[in-house]
């Protein structure tokens, strides 16, 4: 390959395509099949997150970060308040603290679920999209009877949580799980071990350690090329120490270490480790308290700033908050995962084939809403 | 039709053309897949598993040279306003457009400080149905195309008008 | 002796007036001149007791339109040392211009070119500061305090129309 150099043509895939996952438009220069340079070109659903924050109060903006994650609604609302909570230093009852993780650790299986099946998707796998959206609906229902909303949650409010569990909750999520990881067998054999898959997506478009750092990559990207890094244990926040579970890293199972298999295998198995997470909580949350008794009166955090991050399914998602003593911040940044992911498409897809390319980006697991914001 | 299965002779039905290439029409809204945020996650889930969006002859088609119906399913900014309507545009009459969730009906919660965000998605092509809703629940979203489903089969394709 | 007490010590020694102590003693970030920005970069990114090798996050800041300043904050991260450190750059709000850490940190680049695109601020060496986030036709930096919202873009009316809703 390469010898022989035909005339370059610009593709453009995008902004409409059904595997960019949103409105993401990719401009492609292409020598025949082979890709040799990308450039991503974004804000197709730049929504003017950061410019309503300044206008809104601190519990006004908690809606607006569900809205930019949408796949993992109730991570991007952990990340946000336990932010605030830190800059008032505000100690939130241990009730509280247990749901949370209950509903993040249920979020990041359904955005997994989602992101697996999407990938399939990408790859021309139908099936397993189906039978993962089944599985999803049933964590949606949960949240459904929990807060009333199916995808955008507004649930984890400054100081507690909009509502406490319903009655019924603690069950349901119990037979979900028992349910849930037989399944997660099923998905193995459906698509982890599937041949085609394997030869689609092992060894292309590897992702090596000291690139993934240089570029921002974290989260399951990150852990993909064989880093072990995760927030929840190196700088745990909320109650995360307490639990006992294990850190997924891509090992290189079907290609080398931080290809696209590795990426989604490493999803795939924190799927489990969320399974073990909400059990423990489940088993350990005092089950009685209440969950709006730590809600303060007036959120007006003292003057000054703080970067906080949080483990979100994509990744390190930071919040930079500055406080000038007022209801309204001064400004909220948001540092998101897929942001970062996506500004090293470019790197590891280039000298793939184009088919190559749409699976790499399947693999990076992108949400357009974070990206733009 | 299990009911109806070899009870009779071979037979005709007679009905008007015009309704019966409206009915056809209604029963057969393929939907152009064009998800642009939140609302697109609740598009695909109606699609999948629970919902079944097929089982009322709907079916998702990724150009918009093969669908009827185009489900604008997100916030629509100014970056994008000019694409949604040259996808329109690339769409073969008879072509319909269905407004899903508050960002596309009006700029929803987006509509005070959008200075990116297009308020509300009829300013650039014509709506049909309306669904509202935060994201709209599938159940939502169904009920929308039911109506527009209803109201293609009371179109009269054929008859002169007046 | 926290993290910012200790890489703004390093960072005094090996660039002589380069961090500027303020007024009231604080140990949450380092506040940099702009202009020796890139070499100290690399020196956090390289010298053996900071490696700063993860540049998290890169936030433009508008502290008010009376300020005469916009400012830049820099989140860096080690994965060797596991320490963080927030580095703040402040620039005039008339021609504000800071170096590019772009071939520094290769993230950097898309930080950078978002707080271009919002804020303005030119940076100085990098190589394709092109808007990021909005069309390349559109005016004015929208997330200074001092903007105001277009009434249309390209014949698209941008304020909510509030005919039969009100």
């Amino acid at each position: 390959m390469g010898l022989i150099k035909a005339d370059e043509m610009t593709l453009n895939i995008g902004p409409q395509h059904p595997s960019t996952h949103g409105v993401l438009r990719l401009k492609v220069k292409t020598d025949g099949e082979i890709v040799s340079e990308i450039t991503p070109v974004i804000g197709y659903l730049h929504r003017c997150f950061e410019k309503h924050c300044e206008y809104l109060t601190y519990e006004q903006v908690i809606p607006f970060t569900d809205r930019c994650d949408y796949i993992a609604a109730m991570n991007n609302n952990f990340g946000y308040v336990v932010a605030v909570e830190k800059m008032m230093d505000i100690q939130v009852p241990e009730r509280v603290e247990y749901i949370r993780i209950i509903m993040a650790e249920l979020n990041r299986i359904a955005s997994h679920l989602l992101a697996l099946g999407t990938f399939g998707l990408d790859v021309g796998a139908y099936t397993p999209f189906l039978y993962m959206f089944r599985d999803r609906e049933r964590i949606l229902d949960l949240f459904e009877i929990t807060c009333g909303a199916r995808l955008l949650y507004n649930y984890m409010w400054i100081g507690g949580v909009s509502h406490d569990l319903p009655v019924g909750f603690v069950e349901a999520t119990y037979r979900f799980l028992d349910e849930f990881e037989k399944k997660s067998e099923e998905y193995h054999n459906i698509l982890s071990y599937n041949k085609i898959f394997i030869e689609r997506t092992a060894d292309v478009g590897v992702l090596p350690k000291d690139v993934a750092i240089d570029y921002g990559v974290t989260g399951p990207n990150l852990r993909g090329s064989g880093v072990k890094w995760d927030l929840r244990k190196d700088e745990p926040y909320s109650i995360y120490e307490k639990f006992k579970f294990e850190v997924p890293v891509g090992q290189g199972l079907m290609g080398s270490v931080g290809d696209s298999w590795d990426r989604y295998w490493v999803r795939a198995e924190e799927m489990k480790e969320s399974v073990k997470i909400v059990r423990q909580a489940l088993d350990k949350m005092p089950r009685k308290g209440d969950v709006h008794e730590a809600l303060p009166k007036r959120v007006r955090p003292p003057q000054g700033s703080i970067y906080f991050r949080t483990e979100s399914p994509r990744g390190d998602l930071g919040y930079y908050i500055i406080s000038d003593g007022k209801d309204k911040p001064v400004r909220v940044k948001m540092r998101s995962p897929a942001f970062t992911a996506l500004s090293a498409l470019s790197e590891i897809a280039s000298g793939w084939m184009l088919s190559d390319v749409l699976v790499v980006l399947g693999s990076l697991d992108i949400v357009l809403g974070e990206i733009d914001r | 039709m299990g009911f109806l299965e070899e009870r009779f002779e071979d037979n005709i039905v007679t009905a008007k053309l015009d309704q019966l290439l409206s009915w056809a029409r209604s029963t057969s809204a393929w939907y152009f897949q064009f998800g642009l945020a939140c609302c697109a996650i609740e598009m695909m889930a109606t699609a999948a598993s629970r919902h079944d969006l097929e089982r009322i002859g709907m079916m998702p088609r990724s150009s918009p040279r093969q669908a009827d119906v185009m489900i604008v399913a997100g916030t629509v900014t100014l970056k994008m306003a000019t694409r949604v309507k040259k996808l329109y545009d690339q769409m073969a009459d008879p072509k319909y457009v269905v407004s899903m969730g508050s960002c596309s009906n009006s700029g929803g919660p987006y509509s005070r400080q959008g200075y990116h965000v297009l308020k509300g998605v009829d300013q650039v092509v014509p709506v049909d149905v309306y669904v509202p809703g935060c994201p709209p629940r599938p159940e939502a979203l169904l009920e929308g195309l039911i109506k527009l489903q209803e109201k293609i089969k009371q179109e009269r394709p054929l008859t002169k008008k007046k | 002796m926290n993290v910012n007490q200790k890489v703004s010590q390093i960072v005094e020694e090996k660039f002589p007036g380069s961090v500027i102590i303020p007024e009231e003693p604080q140990n949450d970030f380092i506040q940099l001149n702009s202009e020796k920005w890139n070499e100290i970069a690399k020196f956090l990114k390289t010298e053996s007791a900071l490696k700063f090798d993860s540049c998290q996050c890169i936030t433009g800041v508008d502290l008010g339109a009376e300020t005469e300043k916009l400012e830049v904050r820099y989140n860096f991260h080690s994965t060797k040392h596991l320490h963080k450190v927030e580095i703040r750059i402040a620039t005039d709000r008339k021609r504000p211009s800071i170096p590019s850490v772009e071939q520094i940190w290769r993230v950097a680049d898309w930080f950078e070119r978002e707080v271009y695109d919002m804020y303005g601020i030119r940076f100085k060496g990098h190589r394709d500061l092109r808007r990021m986030l909005l069309p390349d036709d559109w005016k004015g930096w929208p997330l200074r305090k001092d903007y105001k919202t277009p009434q249309t873009y390209n014949g698209m009316k941008v304020p909510k129309v509030r005919k039969g809703w009100d």
